[in-house]
Protein backbone atom coordinates (compact mmCIF):
# COMPACT_ATOMS: atom_id res chain seq x y z
CA UNK A 1 0.00 0.00 0.00
CA UNK A 2 0.92 3.42 -0.93
CA UNK A 3 0.61 6.35 1.84
CA UNK A 4 -1.05 9.25 0.82
CA UNK A 5 0.43 12.31 1.55
CA UNK A 6 -2.24 15.58 2.39
CA UNK A 7 -2.35 17.20 -1.16
CA UNK A 8 -1.10 20.99 -0.02
CA UNK A 9 2.25 19.12 0.90
CA UNK A 10 2.58 17.83 -3.17
CA UNK A 11 5.07 19.99 -4.60
CA UNK A 12 3.97 20.68 -7.85
CA UNK A 13 6.95 23.77 -9.57
CA UNK A 14 8.44 23.12 -12.43
CA UNK A 15 11.40 24.67 -14.32
CA UNK A 16 12.00 25.16 -17.80
CA UNK A 17 15.10 27.10 -18.84
CA UNK A 18 15.80 28.76 -15.59
CA UNK A 19 12.19 29.91 -15.60
CA UNK A 20 10.13 28.69 -12.19
CA UNK A 21 6.35 27.98 -12.99
CA UNK A 22 3.94 27.02 -10.05
CA UNK A 23 2.41 24.20 -11.67
CA UNK A 24 2.89 22.38 -14.84
CA UNK A 25 -0.06 23.81 -16.75
CA UNK A 26 -0.46 26.03 -19.37
CA UNK A 27 -2.41 26.49 -22.23
CA UNK A 28 -2.29 25.53 -25.70
CA UNK A 29 -1.45 29.23 -28.09
CA UNK A 30 -4.12 29.92 -30.37
CA UNK A 31 -6.86 28.41 -27.78
CA UNK A 32 -6.82 31.21 -24.97
CA UNK A 33 -6.24 34.47 -26.66
CA UNK A 34 -4.35 36.31 -24.26
CA UNK A 35 -6.39 35.26 -21.38
CA UNK A 36 -8.27 38.31 -21.81
CA UNK A 37 -11.83 36.86 -22.58
CA UNK A 38 -10.72 33.60 -20.47
CA UNK A 39 -10.58 35.53 -17.51
CA UNK A 40 -13.65 36.09 -16.53
CA UNK A 41 -14.40 32.25 -15.98
CA UNK A 42 -11.13 31.04 -15.03
CA UNK A 43 -8.40 32.41 -12.32
CA UNK A 44 -5.28 33.40 -13.99
CA UNK A 45 -3.58 33.57 -10.91
CA UNK A 46 -3.57 29.79 -10.67
CA UNK A 47 -2.16 28.73 -13.87
CA UNK A 48 1.73 27.68 -14.29
CA UNK A 49 1.32 30.09 -17.43
CA UNK A 50 -0.38 31.98 -19.99
CA UNK A 51 0.61 31.14 -23.91
CA UNK A 52 -0.56 33.71 -25.98
CA UNK A 53 -2.27 33.55 -29.32
CA UNK A 54 0.92 33.74 -32.03
CA UNK A 55 1.46 36.73 -32.80
CA UNK A 56 3.81 38.71 -35.66
CA UNK A 57 5.72 42.06 -35.86
CA UNK A 58 2.66 43.17 -38.34
CA UNK A 59 -1.13 42.54 -37.85
CA UNK A 60 -2.20 39.12 -40.07
CA UNK A 61 -5.77 39.67 -41.23
CA UNK A 62 -5.70 35.54 -41.19
CA UNK A 63 -7.97 33.34 -43.38
CA UNK A 64 -11.77 33.10 -45.03
CA UNK A 65 -14.42 31.83 -43.07
CA UNK A 66 -15.10 28.75 -42.01
CA UNK A 67 -12.44 29.02 -39.93
CA UNK A 68 -13.73 25.62 -37.96
CA UNK A 69 -15.41 22.62 -38.42
CA UNK A 70 -15.94 19.66 -35.54
CA UNK A 71 -15.12 16.62 -35.91
CA UNK A 72 -15.64 13.51 -34.33
CA UNK A 73 -13.44 13.88 -30.60
CA UNK A 74 -11.98 16.80 -31.76
CA UNK A 75 -11.80 20.44 -34.72
CA UNK A 76 -10.33 20.92 -37.67
CA UNK A 77 -9.41 25.04 -37.54
CA UNK A 78 -7.49 27.13 -40.47
CA UNK A 79 -7.69 30.36 -38.31
CA UNK A 80 -4.58 31.60 -40.37
CA UNK A 81 -2.82 33.27 -37.33
CA UNK A 82 -5.36 36.71 -37.21
CA UNK A 83 -3.31 38.63 -34.81
CA UNK A 84 -3.34 42.54 -34.45
CA UNK A 85 0.56 42.52 -34.84
CA UNK A 86 3.32 43.05 -31.99
CA UNK A 87 2.71 46.83 -31.25
CA UNK A 88 -0.86 46.59 -30.25
CA UNK A 89 -0.06 43.41 -28.28
CA UNK A 90 2.74 44.86 -26.97
CA UNK A 91 0.92 47.89 -25.65
CA UNK A 92 -2.44 45.96 -25.28
CA UNK A 93 -1.51 42.27 -23.91
CA UNK A 94 1.67 42.23 -22.34
CA UNK A 95 0.22 45.03 -19.45
CA UNK A 96 -2.86 43.03 -19.61
CA UNK A 97 -1.16 39.83 -18.47
CA UNK A 98 1.65 41.77 -15.57
CA UNK A 99 -1.13 42.10 -13.67
CA UNK A 100 -1.68 38.40 -13.23
CA UNK A 101 0.97 36.32 -10.63
CA UNK A 102 1.36 33.52 -13.81
CA UNK A 103 4.59 33.21 -15.98
CA UNK A 104 3.71 34.59 -19.33
CA UNK A 105 4.91 32.93 -22.87
CA UNK A 106 4.87 34.50 -25.55
CA UNK A 107 3.75 32.71 -29.28
CA UNK A 108 5.52 34.40 -31.85
CA UNK A 109 4.61 33.38 -35.97
CA UNK A 110 6.21 34.61 -39.05
CA UNK A 111 6.64 33.80 -42.49
CA UNK A 112 10.38 34.91 -43.11
CA UNK A 113 13.35 34.14 -41.06
CA UNK A 114 13.50 38.32 -40.88
CA UNK A 115 9.79 38.55 -39.44
CA UNK A 116 10.35 35.90 -36.55
CA UNK A 117 14.06 38.54 -35.35
CA UNK A 118 12.07 40.99 -35.94
CA UNK A 119 9.61 40.15 -33.60
CA UNK A 120 11.92 38.35 -31.12
CA UNK A 121 13.73 41.42 -30.92
CA UNK A 122 10.69 43.56 -30.37
CA UNK A 123 10.29 41.55 -27.77
CA UNK A 124 13.46 41.82 -26.20
CA UNK A 125 12.52 44.63 -23.47
CA UNK A 126 9.14 43.32 -22.35
CA UNK A 127 8.71 41.56 -19.38
CA UNK A 128 8.04 38.29 -20.88
CA UNK A 129 9.48 35.05 -19.14
CA UNK A 130 9.71 32.52 -22.61
CA UNK A 131 8.87 33.00 -25.71
CA UNK A 132 7.35 30.13 -27.95
CA UNK A 133 8.45 29.96 -31.41
CA UNK A 134 5.52 28.59 -33.77
CA UNK A 135 7.51 26.93 -37.09
CA UNK A 136 4.33 24.65 -37.04
CA UNK A 137 1.14 26.41 -37.84
CA UNK A 138 -0.28 24.27 -41.07
CA UNK A 139 -2.68 27.08 -41.74
CA UNK A 140 -0.63 29.72 -43.71
CA UNK A 141 0.94 29.24 -46.63
CA UNK A 142 4.20 31.27 -46.55
CA UNK A 143 6.66 30.63 -43.30
CA UNK A 144 4.98 28.57 -40.36
CA UNK A 145 5.20 24.73 -41.12
CA UNK A 146 7.93 25.96 -44.22
CA UNK A 147 10.39 26.43 -41.38
CA UNK A 148 9.18 23.14 -39.39
CA UNK A 149 9.36 20.11 -41.98
CA UNK A 150 12.97 20.16 -42.87
CA UNK A 151 15.31 19.88 -40.23
CA UNK A 152 18.03 21.96 -41.67
CA UNK A 153 15.82 24.94 -41.71
CA UNK A 154 14.26 24.47 -38.51
CA UNK A 155 17.61 24.58 -36.97
CA UNK A 156 18.57 27.95 -38.90
CA UNK A 157 15.46 29.61 -37.69
CA UNK A 158 15.87 28.74 -34.46
CA UNK A 159 20.01 29.98 -34.36
CA UNK A 160 18.53 32.62 -35.80
CA UNK A 161 15.73 33.81 -33.26
CA UNK A 162 18.33 32.89 -30.21
CA UNK A 163 20.74 34.87 -31.53
CA UNK A 164 18.74 37.91 -30.73
CA UNK A 165 16.51 36.39 -28.53
CA UNK A 166 16.76 37.76 -24.61
CA UNK A 167 14.22 35.34 -23.51
CA UNK A 168 14.55 31.49 -23.41
CA UNK A 169 13.14 29.99 -26.55
CA UNK A 170 11.03 27.12 -27.13
CA UNK A 171 10.11 25.85 -30.30
CA UNK A 172 6.98 24.80 -31.03
CA UNK A 173 7.10 21.01 -33.53
CA UNK A 174 4.61 19.87 -36.29
CA UNK A 175 3.63 16.61 -35.90
CA UNK A 176 3.61 16.49 -39.94
CA UNK A 177 6.90 15.04 -40.00
CA UNK A 178 8.50 11.76 -41.03
CA UNK A 179 10.30 11.77 -37.65
CA UNK A 180 9.24 14.60 -34.97
CA UNK A 181 13.14 13.51 -33.36
CA UNK A 182 15.07 14.78 -35.94
CA UNK A 183 13.18 17.61 -35.99
CA UNK A 184 13.78 18.06 -31.88
CA UNK A 185 17.43 17.13 -32.39
CA UNK A 186 17.89 19.74 -35.27
CA UNK A 187 16.44 22.26 -32.78
CA UNK A 188 18.62 21.12 -29.90
CA UNK A 189 21.48 21.99 -31.71
CA UNK A 190 20.20 25.17 -32.99
CA UNK A 191 20.05 26.39 -29.46
CA UNK A 192 16.17 26.05 -28.68
CA UNK A 193 15.91 25.95 -24.55
CA UNK A 194 13.03 23.90 -24.99
CA UNK A 195 10.30 22.38 -27.37
CA UNK A 196 6.65 22.08 -27.15
CA UNK A 197 4.44 19.92 -29.11
CA UNK A 198 2.10 18.70 -30.82
CA UNK A 199 0.83 21.11 -33.40
CA UNK A 200 -2.00 20.37 -34.70
CA UNK A 201 -2.31 17.29 -37.24
CA UNK A 202 -3.30 18.46 -41.12
CA UNK A 203 -6.84 17.55 -41.52
CA UNK A 204 -9.63 17.83 -43.87
CA UNK A 205 -13.47 17.69 -43.54
CA UNK A 206 -15.85 17.87 -46.31
CA UNK A 207 -19.57 18.87 -46.01
CA UNK A 208 -21.24 16.33 -47.91
CA UNK A 209 -24.55 18.69 -47.88
CA UNK A 210 -22.62 21.70 -49.49
CA UNK A 211 -20.24 19.30 -51.42
CA UNK A 212 -17.32 21.23 -50.15
CA UNK A 213 -14.57 21.46 -47.93
CA UNK A 214 -15.63 22.24 -44.42
CA UNK A 215 -13.32 24.96 -43.90
CA UNK A 216 -12.50 27.62 -46.50
CA UNK A 217 -8.50 27.01 -46.53
CA UNK A 218 -9.76 23.08 -47.68
CA UNK A 219 -7.43 22.15 -44.71
CA UNK A 220 -6.68 22.98 -41.38
CA UNK A 221 -5.61 21.38 -38.16
CA UNK A 222 -6.79 18.91 -36.11
CA UNK A 223 -6.77 19.04 -32.43
CA UNK A 224 -8.67 17.92 -29.37
CA UNK A 225 -8.77 14.39 -27.69
CA UNK A 226 -8.64 13.05 -31.33
CA UNK A 227 -5.21 13.50 -31.52
CA UNK A 228 -3.98 12.83 -28.00
CA UNK A 229 -2.51 8.94 -28.48
CA UNK A 230 -0.11 10.23 -31.43
CA UNK A 231 1.10 13.49 -29.27
CA UNK A 232 1.57 11.44 -26.20
CA UNK A 233 3.63 8.52 -28.49
CA UNK A 234 5.75 11.96 -29.92
CA UNK A 235 6.20 13.17 -26.70
CA UNK A 236 7.91 9.50 -25.05
CA UNK A 237 10.04 9.73 -28.47
CA UNK A 238 11.15 13.47 -28.33
CA UNK A 239 12.08 12.76 -24.70
CA UNK A 240 14.22 9.73 -25.95
CA UNK A 241 15.97 11.95 -28.49
CA UNK A 242 16.57 15.24 -26.75
CA UNK A 243 18.19 16.92 -23.77
CA UNK A 244 16.31 19.67 -23.32
CA UNK A 245 12.54 20.14 -21.66
CA UNK A 246 9.32 19.39 -23.01
CA UNK A 247 6.02 21.44 -23.25
CA UNK A 248 3.55 18.49 -24.15
CA UNK A 249 0.10 18.92 -25.84
CA UNK A 250 -2.66 17.48 -27.95
CA UNK A 251 -6.21 16.84 -26.73
CA UNK A 252 -5.63 17.10 -23.35
CA UNK A 253 -9.17 17.32 -21.25
CA UNK A 254 -8.30 15.96 -17.69
CA UNK A 255 -5.21 15.12 -15.51
CA UNK A 256 -5.20 11.71 -16.28
CA UNK A 257 -4.59 13.11 -20.10
CA UNK A 258 -2.05 15.54 -18.50
CA UNK A 259 0.02 13.05 -16.79
CA UNK A 260 0.06 10.58 -19.32
CA UNK A 261 2.28 13.34 -21.10
CA UNK A 262 4.04 13.88 -18.00
CA UNK A 263 5.45 10.39 -17.76
CA UNK A 264 5.86 10.16 -21.56
CA UNK A 265 8.69 12.74 -20.50
CA UNK A 266 6.87 16.38 -20.76
CA UNK A 267 7.71 18.55 -18.24
CA UNK A 268 5.02 20.51 -18.53
CA UNK A 269 1.29 20.42 -20.58
CA UNK A 270 -0.73 22.66 -22.43
CA UNK A 271 -4.20 22.62 -22.42
CA UNK A 272 -5.63 23.55 -25.86
CA UNK A 273 -8.91 22.71 -27.42
CA UNK A 274 -10.75 21.89 -23.64
CA UNK A 275 -11.18 25.08 -23.24
CA UNK A 276 -13.64 25.57 -25.82
CA UNK A 277 -15.10 23.16 -23.94
CA UNK A 278 -15.02 23.97 -20.47
CA UNK A 279 -13.10 26.94 -19.51
CA UNK A 280 -12.53 25.13 -15.95
CA UNK A 281 -10.50 22.44 -17.64
CA UNK A 282 -7.12 24.00 -16.88
CA UNK A 283 -7.96 24.40 -13.48
CA UNK A 284 -9.29 20.71 -12.81
CA UNK A 285 -6.43 19.79 -14.67
CA UNK A 286 -3.97 21.18 -11.76
CA UNK A 287 -5.79 19.91 -9.54
CA UNK A 288 -6.31 16.55 -10.09
CA UNK A 289 -2.68 16.57 -11.17
CA UNK A 290 -2.56 17.56 -7.09
CA UNK A 291 -4.69 15.10 -5.80
CA UNK A 292 -3.40 11.89 -8.41
CA UNK A 293 0.27 12.85 -6.57
CA UNK A 294 -0.99 13.28 -3.11
CA UNK A 295 -3.21 10.01 -3.22
CA UNK A 296 0.16 7.89 -4.22
CA UNK A 297 2.17 9.55 -1.96
CA UNK A 298 4.38 11.54 -4.62
CA UNK A 299 5.91 14.93 -2.67
CA UNK A 300 7.37 16.18 -6.02
CA UNK A 301 4.82 16.22 -9.29
CA UNK A 302 8.73 16.33 -11.26
CA UNK A 303 9.22 12.95 -9.95
CA UNK A 304 6.48 11.78 -12.50
CA UNK A 305 8.38 13.48 -15.19
CA UNK A 306 9.30 10.55 -18.10
CA UNK A 307 8.70 7.86 -15.43
CA UNK A 308 7.45 5.32 -18.08
CA UNK A 309 10.59 4.09 -19.73
CA UNK B 1 -21.06 39.22 -18.16
CA UNK B 2 -21.63 35.69 -18.85
CA UNK B 3 -21.94 32.76 -17.16
CA UNK B 4 -22.18 28.93 -17.16
CA UNK B 5 -25.30 27.15 -16.10
CA UNK B 6 -26.25 23.61 -15.92
CA UNK B 7 -29.47 24.58 -16.69
CA UNK B 8 -32.71 22.68 -16.59
CA UNK B 9 -35.44 22.30 -19.57
CA UNK B 10 -38.61 23.41 -18.55
CA UNK B 11 -40.63 22.03 -21.85
CA UNK B 12 -38.96 21.09 -25.10
CA UNK B 13 -40.81 20.29 -28.19
CA UNK B 14 -41.27 20.89 -31.96
CA UNK B 15 -42.56 23.87 -33.46
CA UNK B 16 -41.74 22.47 -37.03
CA UNK B 17 -40.74 20.17 -39.38
CA UNK B 18 -36.80 20.33 -37.94
CA UNK B 19 -37.43 23.16 -35.91
CA UNK B 20 -37.53 22.40 -31.99
CA UNK B 21 -37.82 24.78 -28.93
CA UNK B 22 -36.09 24.31 -25.35
CA UNK B 23 -37.16 26.55 -22.62
CA UNK B 24 -34.34 26.59 -20.03
CA UNK B 25 -34.68 27.69 -16.35
CA UNK B 26 -31.63 29.90 -15.77
CA UNK B 27 -30.03 31.38 -12.49
CA UNK B 28 -28.84 34.17 -13.96
CA UNK B 29 -28.51 33.65 -17.69
CA UNK B 30 -32.41 35.08 -18.33
CA UNK B 31 -32.05 38.21 -16.23
CA UNK B 32 -28.97 39.31 -18.04
CA UNK B 33 -29.81 38.97 -21.50
CA UNK B 34 -31.46 41.21 -23.92
CA UNK B 35 -32.36 40.42 -27.30
CA UNK B 36 -30.22 39.64 -30.19
CA UNK B 37 -27.99 37.76 -27.78
CA UNK B 38 -27.40 34.20 -28.38
CA UNK B 39 -26.50 31.16 -25.93
CA UNK B 40 -23.59 28.43 -26.32
CA UNK B 41 -24.98 25.03 -25.57
CA UNK B 42 -23.15 22.20 -25.04
CA UNK B 43 -23.60 18.48 -25.96
CA UNK B 44 -23.56 16.30 -22.97
CA UNK B 45 -21.72 13.80 -25.87
CA UNK B 46 -17.63 13.97 -25.13
CA UNK B 47 -16.93 13.48 -28.85
CA UNK B 48 -19.40 16.77 -29.93
CA UNK B 49 -16.21 19.34 -28.01
CA UNK B 50 -17.73 22.64 -29.14
CA UNK B 51 -20.74 24.26 -28.05
CA UNK B 52 -23.68 25.32 -30.22
CA UNK B 53 -24.22 28.82 -30.70
CA UNK B 54 -27.97 30.03 -30.15
CA UNK B 55 -29.91 32.71 -30.46
CA UNK B 56 -32.08 33.89 -27.83
CA UNK B 57 -35.57 33.64 -29.08
CA UNK B 58 -37.72 34.69 -25.81
CA UNK B 59 -36.70 36.13 -21.90
CA UNK B 60 -39.17 35.65 -19.57
CA UNK B 61 -38.42 36.07 -15.45
CA UNK B 62 -35.33 33.21 -14.91
CA UNK B 63 -36.96 31.73 -17.96
CA UNK B 64 -35.39 31.90 -21.70
CA UNK B 65 -36.33 30.01 -24.69
CA UNK B 66 -34.48 28.94 -27.85
CA UNK B 67 -35.46 28.03 -31.10
CA UNK B 68 -33.53 26.48 -33.18
CA UNK B 69 -33.27 24.08 -36.61
CA UNK B 70 -31.67 20.65 -36.64
CA UNK B 71 -28.80 21.23 -38.68
CA UNK B 72 -26.16 18.36 -37.58
CA UNK B 73 -25.70 15.65 -34.70
CA UNK B 74 -26.09 18.49 -32.09
CA UNK B 75 -28.88 19.61 -32.60
CA UNK B 76 -30.02 16.09 -32.80
CA UNK B 77 -29.00 15.42 -29.52
CA UNK B 78 -30.92 18.80 -28.05
CA UNK B 79 -33.77 17.84 -29.93
CA UNK B 80 -34.48 14.78 -27.92
CA UNK B 81 -34.57 16.30 -25.05
CA UNK B 82 -37.36 16.25 -22.41
CA UNK B 83 -38.68 18.60 -19.97
CA UNK B 84 -36.77 18.09 -16.34
CA UNK B 85 -33.32 17.20 -18.57
CA UNK B 86 -30.42 19.37 -18.14
CA UNK B 87 -27.96 20.59 -20.56
CA UNK B 88 -24.86 23.14 -19.89
CA UNK B 89 -25.57 26.87 -21.40
CA UNK B 90 -22.87 29.28 -21.40
CA UNK B 91 -24.75 33.68 -21.65
CA UNK B 92 -25.66 35.66 -22.50
CA UNK B 93 -23.29 36.04 -24.91
CA UNK B 94 -22.52 38.71 -27.63
CA UNK B 95 -23.63 42.35 -28.31
CA UNK B 96 -27.47 42.42 -28.99
CA UNK B 97 -29.62 44.65 -29.92
CA UNK B 98 -29.03 47.59 -27.26
CA UNK B 99 -32.76 49.24 -28.08
CA UNK B 100 -31.77 52.91 -26.49
CA UNK B 101 -28.98 53.38 -27.83
CA UNK B 102 -30.07 52.85 -31.50
CA UNK B 103 -33.38 54.52 -31.33
CA UNK B 104 -31.37 57.83 -30.05
CA UNK B 105 -28.10 57.35 -32.45
CA UNK B 106 -31.16 57.48 -35.50
CA UNK B 107 -33.61 60.17 -33.63
CA UNK B 108 -30.19 62.30 -33.32
CA UNK B 109 -29.42 62.01 -37.21
CA UNK B 110 -32.69 61.99 -38.13
CA UNK B 111 -35.62 62.08 -35.92
CA UNK B 112 -38.31 60.19 -34.40
CA UNK B 113 -38.15 56.22 -34.60
CA UNK B 114 -41.95 55.44 -35.77
CA UNK B 115 -42.09 52.20 -36.87
CA UNK B 116 -39.86 49.19 -37.08
CA UNK B 117 -39.67 46.70 -39.80
CA UNK B 118 -38.40 43.28 -38.52
CA UNK B 119 -37.35 40.97 -41.01
CA UNK B 120 -36.80 37.30 -39.98
CA UNK B 121 -35.66 34.46 -42.45
CA UNK B 122 -35.93 30.55 -41.61
CA UNK B 123 -34.08 29.76 -38.64
CA UNK B 124 -33.10 33.51 -38.61
CA UNK B 125 -37.07 34.30 -37.21
CA UNK B 126 -36.83 33.36 -33.59
CA UNK B 127 -34.65 35.80 -32.04
CA UNK B 128 -36.66 38.67 -34.06
CA UNK B 129 -39.52 37.60 -31.01
CA UNK B 130 -38.09 38.90 -28.25
CA UNK B 131 -36.79 42.05 -29.92
CA UNK B 132 -40.06 42.76 -31.38
CA UNK B 133 -41.29 42.19 -27.65
CA UNK B 134 -39.05 44.46 -26.57
CA UNK B 135 -39.41 47.82 -28.80
CA UNK B 136 -41.60 50.36 -28.05
CA UNK B 137 -43.00 51.36 -31.41
CA UNK B 138 -44.96 50.22 -34.09
CA UNK B 139 -43.93 46.98 -35.59
CA UNK B 140 -43.82 45.74 -39.54
CA UNK B 141 -43.01 42.29 -39.14
CA UNK B 142 -41.97 40.50 -42.49
CA UNK B 143 -41.29 36.85 -42.26
CA UNK B 144 -39.78 34.34 -45.14
CA UNK B 145 -40.15 30.46 -45.04
CA UNK B 146 -39.73 28.28 -47.45
CA UNK B 147 -42.70 26.61 -47.34
CA UNK B 148 -45.65 26.00 -45.56
CA UNK B 149 -43.68 24.83 -42.31
CA UNK B 150 -44.22 28.28 -40.33
CA UNK B 151 -43.13 28.88 -37.20
CA UNK B 152 -44.24 31.19 -34.16
CA UNK B 153 -46.60 32.75 -36.42
CA UNK B 154 -48.82 33.29 -33.78
CA UNK B 155 -46.69 34.80 -30.94
CA UNK B 156 -45.76 37.70 -33.62
CA UNK B 157 -49.23 38.32 -34.79
CA UNK B 158 -49.83 39.45 -30.94
CA UNK B 159 -47.16 42.38 -31.16
CA UNK B 160 -46.91 43.48 -34.69
CA UNK B 161 -48.53 43.59 -38.15
CA UNK B 162 -47.06 40.32 -40.06
CA UNK B 163 -46.20 39.61 -43.53
CA UNK B 164 -44.90 36.24 -44.41
CA UNK B 165 -43.34 35.21 -47.62
CA UNK B 166 -42.58 31.72 -48.91
CA UNK B 167 -40.45 30.50 -51.87
CA UNK B 168 -43.15 28.08 -53.02
CA UNK B 169 -46.17 30.74 -52.32
CA UNK B 170 -47.89 28.02 -50.14
CA UNK B 171 -48.16 31.06 -47.34
CA UNK B 172 -48.45 34.88 -47.95
CA UNK B 173 -46.98 36.09 -50.88
CA UNK B 174 -44.80 34.06 -53.30
CA UNK B 175 -40.97 34.45 -53.20
CA UNK B 176 -38.74 36.69 -50.30
CA UNK B 177 -39.28 39.02 -47.71
CA UNK B 178 -38.65 41.71 -50.24
CA UNK B 179 -40.88 40.63 -52.87
CA UNK B 180 -43.97 41.33 -49.40
CA UNK B 181 -42.41 44.81 -48.84
CA UNK B 182 -42.69 45.83 -52.05
CA UNK B 183 -46.23 43.87 -52.69
CA UNK B 184 -47.55 45.97 -49.04
CA UNK B 185 -45.73 49.26 -49.55
CA UNK B 186 -44.04 48.44 -46.17
CA UNK B 187 -41.90 51.22 -45.08
CA UNK B 188 -40.04 51.78 -41.65
CA UNK B 189 -37.56 54.33 -39.64
CA UNK B 190 -35.15 51.23 -38.86
CA UNK B 191 -34.77 47.86 -39.87
CA UNK B 192 -33.94 44.77 -37.93
CA UNK B 193 -32.76 41.90 -39.68
CA UNK B 194 -31.57 38.27 -39.14
CA UNK B 195 -31.42 35.66 -41.72
CA UNK B 196 -29.50 33.78 -43.96
CA UNK B 197 -26.71 35.74 -45.87
CA UNK B 198 -28.63 36.69 -49.66
CA UNK B 199 -31.39 37.81 -47.39
CA UNK B 200 -29.45 40.07 -45.30
CA UNK B 201 -26.99 41.46 -48.44
CA UNK B 202 -30.53 42.04 -49.97
CA UNK B 203 -32.30 43.63 -46.80
CA UNK B 204 -28.85 45.87 -46.53
CA UNK B 205 -29.29 46.86 -50.03
CA UNK B 206 -33.05 47.99 -49.78
CA UNK B 207 -31.83 49.85 -46.55
CA UNK B 208 -29.03 51.51 -48.24
CA UNK B 209 -31.31 52.50 -51.50
CA UNK B 210 -33.88 54.13 -49.19
CA UNK B 211 -31.38 55.65 -46.22
CA UNK B 212 -33.09 53.18 -43.69
CA UNK B 213 -30.63 52.75 -40.51
CA UNK B 214 -30.11 48.64 -40.74
CA UNK B 215 -29.00 46.48 -37.97
CA UNK B 216 -28.31 42.90 -38.56
CA UNK B 217 -27.50 39.60 -37.01
CA UNK B 218 -25.18 37.59 -38.77
CA UNK B 219 -24.14 33.73 -37.92
CA UNK B 220 -20.51 32.09 -38.15
CA UNK B 221 -18.87 28.55 -37.02
CA UNK B 222 -17.74 29.28 -33.90
CA UNK B 223 -15.47 27.07 -31.47
CA UNK B 224 -15.18 29.28 -28.20
CA UNK B 225 -18.24 31.73 -28.54
CA UNK B 226 -15.96 34.21 -25.86
CA UNK B 227 -13.89 36.11 -28.40
CA UNK B 228 -10.54 34.44 -27.67
CA UNK B 229 -10.38 32.07 -30.57
CA UNK B 230 -10.91 34.38 -33.74
CA UNK B 231 -12.99 31.68 -35.50
CA UNK B 232 -16.16 33.25 -36.30
CA UNK B 233 -14.86 36.97 -38.37
CA UNK B 234 -16.59 39.03 -40.19
CA UNK B 235 -15.30 41.66 -42.77
CA UNK B 236 -15.66 45.33 -41.64
CA UNK B 237 -15.32 48.51 -42.95
CA UNK B 238 -12.91 49.72 -40.17
CA UNK B 239 -10.65 48.38 -38.04
CA UNK B 240 -11.48 45.65 -35.64
CA UNK B 241 -11.36 46.33 -31.95
CA UNK B 242 -9.38 43.10 -31.19
CA UNK B 243 -6.83 43.00 -34.34
CA UNK B 244 -7.46 45.79 -36.20
CA UNK B 245 -6.88 43.84 -39.72
CA UNK B 246 -11.09 44.57 -40.56
CA UNK B 247 -12.31 41.22 -39.37
CA UNK B 248 -14.35 41.91 -36.42
CA UNK B 249 -15.58 38.71 -34.35
CA UNK B 250 -19.54 37.66 -34.84
CA UNK B 251 -19.41 36.55 -31.48
CA UNK B 252 -18.22 39.31 -29.40
CA UNK B 253 -18.44 42.75 -31.59
CA UNK B 254 -21.47 40.99 -33.08
CA UNK B 255 -23.83 38.82 -34.02
CA UNK B 256 -25.65 41.96 -34.27
CA UNK B 257 -23.99 44.86 -35.93
CA UNK B 258 -24.75 48.46 -38.20
CA UNK B 259 -24.96 47.17 -41.79
CA UNK B 260 -23.12 49.70 -42.58
CA UNK B 261 -20.14 48.69 -40.51
CA UNK B 262 -19.93 45.60 -42.47
CA UNK B 263 -19.17 44.14 -45.71
CA UNK B 264 -21.38 41.01 -46.14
Amino acid sequence: MVNSINPNQVNMAVNIAGVDFKNPVTVASGTFGSGMEYCEYVDLNKLGAVTTKGVANVPWAGNPTPRIAETYGGMINAVGLQNPGLDTFIARDIPFLKKYDTKIIVNVCGKSEEDYVDAVEKLGDQPVDLLEINISCPNVKEGGIAFGQVPSSAEKITKAVKAVAKQPVIMKLSPNVTDITEMAKAVEAGGADAVSLINTLTGMKIDVNRRTFAVANKTGGLSGPAIRPVAVRMVYQTANAINIPIIGMGGITCAEDALEFIMAGATMVSVGTANFNDPQTTIKVIEGIRSYCAQNGIKDVKELIGCVK
Amino acid sequence: MSTRENATIKSAGMLAEGIYEIWFETNEIAKQAIPGQFISVYSNDGSRLLPRPISICEIEGNNLRIVYRVAGKGTEEFSKCKAGDKLDIQGPLGNGYDIDKIFSDIEKKQGKVNKAILFGGGIGVPPMLELGKKLNCEKEIVLGYRNSDIFLKEQFEKIGHLTIATEDGSVGTKGNVLDAVREGNITGDVIFACGPMPMLRAIKGFATENNIPCYISLEEKMACGIGACLACVCKTTQKDAHSQVNNARVCKEGPVFDAKEVEI
